[in-house]
């Protein structure tokens, strides 16, 4: 008797508490990434047009951005820095193996970055040469 | 046999709420969002800082924020914008007397009044040379992430 109620009240909430648990936030890699934005692009990565994005001045975002070297600096390998003078870590995935891992992350900054620097979204093809770039460092 | 079973009905119950809870998917708290969003480009700054005017007003034009996009989603924003406002400084503190703060709430923490006077002589150069803005708090202050600031 004792033995059935404890089942009844505890396997659900032991199925619940397994399904509940929240996504990790380390949920892709650079590879996914870079797979899934040639996918929606038609084409493959291009890691040299990455590199030819990443390091030219822009026109068309905010006059205080031009570039994503603004704050990534000219080599990714290398940390940057902020506005504001606060450090960013290495955008390289090799010196900083945490990049590229959070798809939320990826999404928030590409949108706004690229808004930033470009005064519009990236497109598919960019973002997946961009990344296949950093990648290959 | 019925105190056990009350017993027993009341432990799962504690077990199963935050379980329940859980199945909505729960984002992490307020403050929490606040400080991971916040702290990207700069310090978490302190929402003592300013009036619940000015951070409604900063919150509200994330994607024109001091010259970048810094655009959030709704729920980010919504939960942000209310932990904020809740800590926010009195409104009617004299620092933002000179302000009509339903127009022109002050924005930035480095043009407030006290903010110069505190900054005006004893900055030495290399000081500033080393935080490179004077919204680089934490390059001086060692307890900024922390809200203290005192320790000049
Ligand atoms: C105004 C400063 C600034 C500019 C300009 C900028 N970024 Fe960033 N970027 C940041 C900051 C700050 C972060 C978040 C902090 C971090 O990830 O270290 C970030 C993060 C990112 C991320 C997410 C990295 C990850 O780990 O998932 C990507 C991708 C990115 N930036 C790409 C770009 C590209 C492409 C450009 C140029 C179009 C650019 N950024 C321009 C400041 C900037």
């Amino acid at each position: 008797m004792k033995h059935r109620y404890l089942a009844c009240f505890l396997a659900p909430s032991v199925l619940l508490a397994i399904a509940t648990t929240p996504a990790l936030a380390q949920d892709t890699s650079p590879a996914a990434q870079i797979e899934a934005f040639s996918l929606e692009a038609g084409r493959a990565a291009d890691a040299e047009a990455g590199k030819a994005f990443f390091l030219a001045s822009h026109s068309g975002g905010k006059p205080d951005t031009p570039s994503c070297t603004t704050c990534h600096t000219m080599d990714p390998t290398k940390g940057g820095q902020a506005r504001t003078g606060k450090p960013i870590e290495p955008m390289a995935s090799s010196v900083n193996p945490a990049r590229f891992t959070d798809s939320a992350k990826i999404t928030k900054w590409f949108r706004r970055n690229c808004n930033s620097v470009l005064g519009r979204e990236c497109t598919a093809g960019e973002k997946a040469d961009v990344l296949a770039w950093l990648n290959s460092l | 046999m019925v105190r056990l079973l009350t017993a027993l009905a009341l432990g799962t119950a504690a077990l199963l709420a935050p379980a329940l809870a859980g199945a909505q998917d729960t984002p992490p708290s307020p403050e929490a969002q606040f400080t991971e969003e916040c702290s990207a480009c700069h310090l978490a700054f302190p929402a003592f800082f300013l009036p619940k005017e000015s951070w409604s007003a900063i919150m509200n034009d994330l994607p024109n924020h001091f010259g970048e996009d810094a655009s959030l989603d709704n729920d980010a924003m919504t939960a942000i914008e209310g932990y904020l406002v809740k800590h926010a400084a009195r409104s009617n503190r004299r620092a933002f007397r000179k302000y009509d703060l339903e127009t022109a709430p002050p924005l930035r923490i480095t043009e407030l009044g006290w903010f110069v006077h505190e900054h005006s002589n004893e900055v030495s150069r290399a000081a500033k040379k080393r935080a490179g803005t004077m919204t680089n708090c934490a390059a001086c202050h060692r307890g900024a992430e922390r809200g203290y600031f005192d320790d000049d």
